[in-house]
């Protein structure tokens, strides 16, 4: 095989051009960012050469009258977010920032990785996931074409949607140069209810509950650890503790017990992103009705597996051991889909990350790829089906 | 008529009913326009299936006989987007209005695309709601709201159609059937169908999330001189962090048009109204409401009203809601706008429009979705008048190129469709226009799904380009191609 041999472009007529360069050699591309979820996806060979998105860094524009921004696609979102929190505003995308090659204190994701993996954290209960945040999109084709879809409004209905179809693509339909996105006002301030349970079944209904009360939750978070399990109900704003109280109360009413008011909760919410990613065992995402967490939590206790997730969007992760993964998938409910996120080099045999993917949407994202890029040159076999 | 329809008409009979396929002028004459009267087209049949598999056949029939076909909801839109072709056929989705799960402990409501988008949120009333809402919410349908990604008053808060829909069953045009899943791994291929006019197959189940319904509602409705001090105001509740559900401003025109059809008091002295309404928990809204007044008043406000009643409350949207409707007490026809500014360019954009309008001898009325900063400029002309018809038109095109030369977009809800096709390349370059074509060509190869809408010049899809690559799997001797 092949020996990567890394570029870094620093304009995006260089990033264009060298794609366009790979596809004419007929060699592959592994698009990097800050290597943060490397081991995400199919792992199926060694491309030919590395393109690191690093050296577009920047953060283009700011608009911070129109609640908006413009960022190129190797910046550091964490860099991002210390420049929208001086204007007080934020991007409403939280996932765990993982390490940067191990370093836990570097820069950690890129602003176009996160997009590209569809990352996110607690704050998708609010705000929604990467693609309902991203309202226009730069990209780079393997034929060296540059394109723009979208804009760079909040409101905007010209033209195809192509920034939700390269949202959680994986960089296999091409490369995100740069993203327009929706800011949010910063929260400045937040504190928690927190109940806990032993049985699911209590846990779910709670669930249930603060999902349809009418409290307007930054986040609604699950945890489950040990035959034991929380329910997390973030409050924001200035009237956030009197929320909170009322949130609490909804708690006690289903029967949770240890109900408390956690403020400052910055801690309790970095657990529960840091419950997304593991470095030593396997983590799997499992989407599924919210209504099914019992059955999910079923599957993960006989598994060994911790999870985290979201209450209201049937969202969990799963911490476990890599040769769990084919049982975890056996107990889950029908209709649930689980992809393995992280998971040790060489850990887990027999199981596709993506899991069993089939049928005429499969065909269709592989006529997108043959569009988008029909000789294969950006990240392929990493995604969906070996797309 | 082109060759071949006698047979395609005959297996839509019997795919539909005899009396669920309209083959004459008469019948047909309902279906040749939608919201946009202006635009006009009779197919050569409209069938009303009734099932999703119906639709399914009905489509599969028009690919063998290479046929393109129109998809049509309640027929409200604004654009021309369900604009019948020629030698096509519509079809109707109208009987497709059946609620098929309420699903209320998973925030989901199923549904075919024929129910209209006020019916969802009463399948779901009281304790949740559906919060994109159109203007024509009582009549639109679902279905015609994926195709579009409709807004409406309340998205500054709430975001738009596409930031609900979490499930499709989708009709591409081969006849074939897809179900798009938000959860699902792979592409965002429910993204990329919301919002693209038809051009990609129809939908014919709806998956939605819905929300809770907001325990408290407050609406506020403040007059200022002028647009510039309501713009000035907008941007002061924005930069205070207070996210309304809805901000909305009329100008001096609209006021005196649409107070003409309901009375509510609104202030006709006034240079610009804005309604600003708070929803969600009681506690927030009560700190809102009073911080929100005294930012009115700083930003000079004439009078600031606070609605005590639900009656009160209606009237004050009756009015904004009225303000389309209303112009015909004004001016004899109007063209309708849809352009979208960054926000705090609206005070410019305002008077580059007045200019324009003094520089065309027209009349402009602005009603907007002031927090997105999305306007819909109505150009006032007479008919009766010659070349005022083309005049106003030109003009409008006019203030869409203003609003792109601010940042902005040449539409926000109201969609492409045929009418704003010619204003495509004003926001998006060819290579642009290539990579839309790309997606399109990977859903419907062959063009028959709502072609000559959203393009600005009709495109055909080539083979697929590209040498042969094997894959690292091949490479490996793991997998073969066969």
């Amino acid at each position: 095989m092949a020996t990567a041999s890394p570029l870094a472009p620093h304009s995006f007529e260089d990033a264009a051009a060298a794609l366009a360069a790979a596809t004419a050699e007929g060699r592959t591309v592994r698009i990097v960012g800050a290597g943060t979820k490397r081991g995400w996806g199919r792992q199926d060979g060694a491309p030919d050469i590395e393109l690191h998105t690093t050296g577009l860094d920047e953060i283009v524009e700011h608009n911070a009258g129109d609640l908006t921004a413009t960022i190129q696609t190797g910046a550091s979102l964490a860099f991002a977010q210390r420049t929208f929190a001086a204007a007080g505003q934020m991007l409403a995308l939280d996932p765990p920032l993982g390490a940067t090659n191990g370093d836990a204190a570097g820069p950690g994701p890129t602003i176009g990785g996160v997009i590209a993996t569809g990352d996110c954290g607690p704050l998708r209960h609010r705000y929604g996931a990467p693609r309902d945040l991203v309202v226009g999109m730069t990209i780079a084709l393997s034929d060296g074409t540059i394109a723009q879809a979208g804009g760079k409004v909040i409101k905007n209905v010209a033209g195809y949607d192509l920034a939700k179809l390269f949202s959680g693509a994986f960089g296999t339909l091409g490369l995100i140069l740069s993203v327009n996105v929706r800011l949010h006002p910063l929260q400045e301030t937040s504190v928690t209810a927190l109940g806990a349970a032993s049985d699911p079944q209590r846990l779910s209904a709670a669930a249930v509950a603060l999902t349809a009360a009418p409290l307007e939750f930054e986040a609604l978070d699950v945890a489950w650890r040990g035959g034991r399990g929380g329910l997390l109900a973030r409050c924001a704003g200035r009237e956030g503790g009197r929320r909170a109280r009322r949130a609490a109360r909804l708690m006690q009413e289903h029967g949770l017990s240890g109900v408390d008011i956690t403020d400052p909760d910055g801690q309790l919410w970095e657990r529960q992103r840091a419950g997304q990613r593991s470095f030593g065992r396997a983590i799997v995402r499992v989407a599924a009705a919210p209504s099914a967490l019992p059955a999910v939590v079923a599957a993960g206790d006989a598994c060994d597996a911790t999870l985290v997730g979201r209450a209201a969007l049937g969202q969990s992760f799963l911490e476990l051991e890599p040769g769990a993964v084919g049982e975890l998938r056996g107990r889950l409910p029908a209709g649930a889909a689980a992809v393995v996120l992280d998971s040790p080099p060489g850990a887990i045999t027999g199981e596709d990350p993506w899991g069993l993917v089939e049928g005429p949407a499969l065909e269709l994202m592989r006529r997108l790829k043959a569009r988008f890029d029909p000789a294969g040159t950006c990240n392929p076999g990493l995604f969906v089906g070996g797309i | 008529m082109p060759s071949g329809s006698p047979a395609l008409i005959s297996r839509l009979q019997q795919i539909c009913g005899r009396e669920f396929v309209l083959t004459h002028q008469h019948e047909l004459a309902t279906y040749r326009s939608d919201g946009l009267l202006h635009y006009r087209q009779v197919p050569v049949a409209a069938v009303l299936p009734a099932t999703a598999e119906q639709v399914r056949q009905a489509v599969a029939a028009c690919y063998e006989a290479e046929v393109p076909w129109v998809a049509r909801g309640s027929g409200t839109g604004l654009s021309g987007g369900a604009l019948p072709v020629a030698e096509g056929v519509l079809i109707v989705l109208s009987r497709l209005r059946r609620i098929l799960a309420v699903e209320l402990e998973d925030s989901r409501v199923v549904v075919e695309p024929g129910v209209t988008n006020l019916a969802v949120s009463r399948a779901v009333a009281p304790t949740h709601f559906y919060p994109p809402d159109p203007s024509s919410q009582i009549v639109c349908s679902i279905g015609g709201n994926i195709a579009e990604n409709s807004g409406g008053a309340h998205c500054f808060k709430y975001g738009f159609t596409t930031n609900y829909v979490v499930g499709l069953e989708v009709v591409l045009s081969d006849g074939s059937m897809v179900t798009l899943d938000r959860d699902s791994p792979g592409y965002d291929l429910l993204g990329a169908f919301v919002g693209s006019e038809g051009t990609l197959g129809v939908a014919t189940k709806i998956s939605l999330r819905v929300i809770p319904a907001p325990e408290s509602i407050r609406t506020m409705l403040a007059f200022f001189a002028d647009t510039g001090a309501a713009g000035d105001a907008v941007t002061a509740i924005v930069d205070a962090g207070i996210v309304p559900g809805a901000i909305e401003m009329m100008d001096s025109l609209s006021i005196q048009a649409a107070e003409q059809s309901t009375g509510a008091g609104y202030r006709l002295d006034a240079g610009a109204a804005l309604i600003v309404e708070l929803d969600g928990p009681r506690e927030e809204c009560l700190i809102g409401l009073e911080r929100l007044t005294a930012l009115c008043a700083d930003a000079g406000a004439l009078d600031v009203r606070i609605a005590q009643t639900d009656a009160e409350r209606d009237l004050i949207w009756r009015t904004r809601k009225a303000a389309f409707a209303s112009m015909g007490r004004i001016a004899p026809a109007y063209y309708v706008q849809d352009g979208v500014i960054p926000r705090t360019r609206l005070a410019e954009v305002l008077r580059r429009i007045d200019a324009l309008a003094d520089d065309y001898g027209l009349r402009v009325a602005n009603v907007f979705h002031a927090g997105d900063g999305n306007l819909h400029p109505l150009v006032c002309y007479d008919s009766a008048t010659e070349g005022e018809a083309a005049r106003a038109e030109e003009l409008a095109g006019m203030i869409i190129k203003a609003c792109v030369d601010a940042g902005g977009s040449i539409t926000g809800e109201h969609g492409v469709g045929v009418d704003k096709k010619a204003y495509m390349p004003s926001m998006f370059g060819e290579p642009d226009l290539d990579a839309f074509q790309r997606l399109r060509c990977a859903f419907d190869p062959h063009g028959l799904a709502n072609p000559g809408k959203v393009m600005p010049t009709p495109r055909l899809c080539g083979e697929v380009p590209g040498p042969y690559r094997e894959h690292p799997l091949e490479r490996a001797g793991v997998a073969e191609r066969f």
